[in-house]
């Protein structure tokens, strides 16, 4: 990602060369495009992405924000914060001998992101096969993967006319952003670029007319007086100068500037990332998580839901009691599944059993949930994006959700 | 806790003397005293006197008092236990029938008389007065911007401290933000363990997180350490161990406890033990439905049938107030012990036995599957 910024300009030569020295020096010259997105010393040691990374750049039709989600296990809290986010996404997955396969086998990380994505909402999806060049450009380790992973997709519930997949080198920079030069690619490949994978994805419908909805994902001082929180605009718009209700915690607090990619705009609409300037509200007040809304359309605060899940691949079953972490947009918070209120068939969505004991592996359920602090949920059917949740336990996701009632 | 006479007839009835000595002992105490049972023990009452000219003078005296428990409170952060009741043996400077409110102290004795001592209270006096089952644990289950301090004795949980702070994320050429937070956050941390952690008890202090947060903060609190040449904090760098754990949020003490190196530093702690107990149950749920259930209808419907294997129940049901519910309990654990069956008291303080509450407090592995058990639960059911 950060060799396809490089190539459009984003970053500057200067800056390229310095990392490429200092990355030299560390003896990882191969992350030096890496270092572009992940900033922190930590992350730049020890060569993994930890925490998302934002950028921005221009296509031919689009001006496109990108989030760079970490992939190892522990941070996927982070990438679900980044998912939340996104409206497509792009998958990618290592061609080298072995590499693919232990991401994708049962432990894998690949498939677990694949789903995640997949049940926050996303539901057009860019496959980078990257590194190819380490097996030189071969077609049928190409295919192979294609095969793979096409068909997992497919069980994932993605149309096959919305994945796409891409053969590239992150590294060397072929076919990110310019034709490929590489003879023994263009032997058999004629596809798009990422880039025009990209340009071609369709631009979601963004919800303008309904109230408007912020989820804070970020809190930081700027500069000047007050201080910044930037996250998603989920629908509406915002305004400087509107009045807010920061909730849970039912204070109000005026927006006093708004900007979108560190440039000073009047009014934002639904799908745009923003940071906005608050004034009226103490920094402690607000943490990541809460939401910013219409003050005569409140969001619905609530400690106990009813859900719809759907149950992942689990080791041990689900029972009533469970504590689970809700992750909601970029809220994390502690959760108990307190009522196991019915389960139901997997396609029909038809009540099976009534109050079961436990839920197993791959099943559908109705629950209840009870959070530990109070939380802002909207009914799924009212706002998508503020419906959806993911619950985890253990480092693993075991479910994923959709609210359908708020008690 | 230390048993001063024991004197129980063989209808369970007497009285039982102990000295608590450690503030877990007065977890156990809770657990013993019931509603209705007399408790002596002595305090420090105000008593006026009025001289026959009018006027008075105020002395503190120490006194016996004895009462018969109405209300029971424990506060779980101080360890502190508070009786109330009716006094029930006058003395001169307190009228029968008054109500007074005891708190018991460490290093002092109390005696405790209950109309019936059962299996469960005697085996609970038995455990508390037992040693060697001292092991107190420190452990920090942390994540960026969120980390809980907490204490583990074999029979408690105790959450210390609790730091939830908000930290930058990282934003375009503005990292400083992100790792100034980052170390105001790994700095209230160390204050809280140098606050709340007692080096000179607890034989290891845990620090559990997700990614590498453990490890940044252990560097940080050691560099510290160096220089502010803190003592305490260098002489017990020994007994510090990093563990992963996959959140900061207290439930994840349940993994740490779970972690192969933990279980061998603090081996048969009751909080381990019991976590295993509580896993063990989860996986036979997923493998054979059959042979695990939970709900007191079921566990004694196995019981009838002899078929308990493990028995795991929470000490919160056996702090019911109605006297029957509490028997119902008891003939339980007696009947699942006269059949071979191994019997586990949780504790509901600590995290499992948290969760196991929620489960309805009592759960069981079986011997045999036993299907029918959930058939019959269908019926009922529709029956509804």
């Amino acid at each position: 990602m950060g060799h396809l910024l490089y190539t459009l300009g984003q970053v500057n030569k200067k800056t390229m060369h310095k990392y490429e020295q200092e990355s030299k020096k560390l003896g990882k010259q191969s992350f030096m495009y890496a270092w572009i997105l992940d900033e922190t010393g930590e992350e730049r040691s020890r060569g993994i992405t930890m925490d998302v990374g934002q950028s921005k750049f221009e296509t031919h039709t689009k001006i496109v924000t990108l989030l760079d989600a970490p992939g190892h296990k522990d941070f996927i809290p982070n990438m679900i914060t980044g998912a939340t986010q996104a409206d497509v996404a792009i998958l990618v997955v290592d061609a080298t001998r072995g590499e693919f396969e232990t991401g994708f086998e049962m432990e894998g990380q690949t498939r677990e992101h694949a789903l995640l994505v997949r049940s926050l909402g996303v539901n057009q999806l860019g496959v980078v096969v990257n590194k190819l060049d380490t097996v030189g450009w071969n077609q049928d380790r190409f295919q192979e993967i294609v095969g793979k992973l096409g068909t997992f997709l497919r069980q994932a519930g993605f149309r096959e006319s919305d994945v796409t997949f891409v053969p590239c080198s992150g590294l060397t920079g072929i076919n990110l952003v310019n034709p490929p030069t590489e003879e023994k690619l263009l032997e058999w490949y004629k596809g798009p670029t990422l880039l025009d994978v990209i340009d071609n994805f369709r631009a979601p419908e963004r919800p303008i007319t309904k109230p408007f909805r912020l989820s804070v994902n970020d809190i930081f001082k700027g500069t000047g007086s007050g201080f910044c929180i930037s996250g998603r605009v989920e629908t509406g718009l915002v305004e400087t100068g509107d009045k807010v209700l920061v909730q849970p915690q039912n204070e109000m607090a005026v927006i006093k500037a708004v900007t979108i990619d560190d440039v000073h705009t009047s009014i934002a609409y639904a799908g745009d990332q923003v940071s906005v300037t608050l004034s009226g509200i103490e920094m402690q007040n607000v943490s990541v998580g809460y939401i910013l809304c219409d003050t005569t359309q409140p969001i619905p605060v609530t400690s106990r839901f009813e859900a719809r899940i759907v149950v992942f691949n689990i080791k041990v079953p689900i029972t009533k009691g469970f504590s689970v972490i809700l992750h909601h947009q970029s809220l994390s918070e502690q959760a108990v599944i307190t009522k196991l209120v019915a389960q139901l068939h997997k396609s029909s969505g038809e009540v099976v059993k009534r109050r079961p004991r436990c839920l197993v592996k791959n099943s559908n359920a109705v629950v209840e949930l009870t959070t530990s602090r109070p939380v802002c949920l909207e009914l799924y059917r009212d706002v998508k994006e503020l419906g959806r949740f993911m619950l985890r336990v253990g480092g693993v996701t075991i479910a994923a959700g959709l609210v359908t009632q708020i008690f | 806790m230390k048993l001063v006479h024991r004197n129980v007839d063989k209808d369970g009835e007497g009285v039982i003397a102990l000295v608590p000595e450690e503030p877990e002992d007065m977890w156990h105490a809770y657990n013993l005293i019931a509603e209705g049972d007399c408790v002596r023990a002595s305090t420090i009452r105000k008593v006026q006197n009025e001289s026959s000219t009018g006027s008075s003078t105020s002395s503190r005296i120490r006194t016996t008092l004895t009462i018969r428990v109405e209300v029971i409170d424990f506060d779980t952060q101080a360890c502190m236990l508070r009786l109330k009741g009716r006094n029930i043996e006058e003395n001169q400077y307190v009228k029968m029938g008054a109500y007074h409110t005891l708190d018991l102290e460490v290093n002092r004795k109390f005696s405790l008389q209950k109309p019936e001592w059962d299996s469960v209270s005697l085996e609970r006096v038995d455990t508390a007065c037992d040693p060697t089952q001292n092991a107190d644990v420190g452990a920090v289950v942390m994540q960026e911007g969120l980390a809980h301090i907490c204490l583990i004795t074999s029979s408690m949980t105790l959450v210390r401290a609790k730091i939830d702070q908000c930290i930058p994320r990282k934003r375009k050429g503005n990292v400083q933000q992100h790792e100034k937070g980052l170390l105001r956050f790994f700095e209230n941390v160390m204050q809280g363990i140098l606050r709340h952690v007692n080096f000179d008890i607890v034989k290891c202090i845990i620090i559990a997180s997700p990614g590498f947060v453990k490890d940044q903060f252990y560097e940080y609190m050691f560099q510290q350490a160096v220089k502010t040449d803190n003592k305490i904090l260098l002489e017990n760098k020994g007994k510090f161990m990093l563990v992963h754990a996959s959140s900061g949020f207290k439930h994840s003490l349940k993994e740490v406890l779970m972690d192969p190196a933990v279980i061998s530093k603090i081996a048969d702690t009751k909080a381990s033990g019991e976590v295993r107990a509580l896993e063990s149950f989860y996986t036979m749920l997923q493998t054979e439905p059959a042979k695990a259930f939970y709900g007191i209808k079921h566990v004694e419907r196995a019981t009838e049938a002899q078929a308990i294997e493990t028995l795991m129940i929470s000490d919160n049901l056996f702090r019911v107030q109605d006297v029957k519910q509490r028997k119902r309990y008891v003939t339980l654990v007696d009947s699942v012990r006269e059949f071979g069956g191994d019997v586990k008291i949780f504790s509901s303080l600590h995290v499992s036995g948290e969760q196991l509450d929620q489960l309805t407090g009592i759960a069981a592995l079986l011997r045999f599957p036993m299907p029918e058990l959930e058939d019959e639960d269908e019926e009922s059911d529709e029956e509804k």
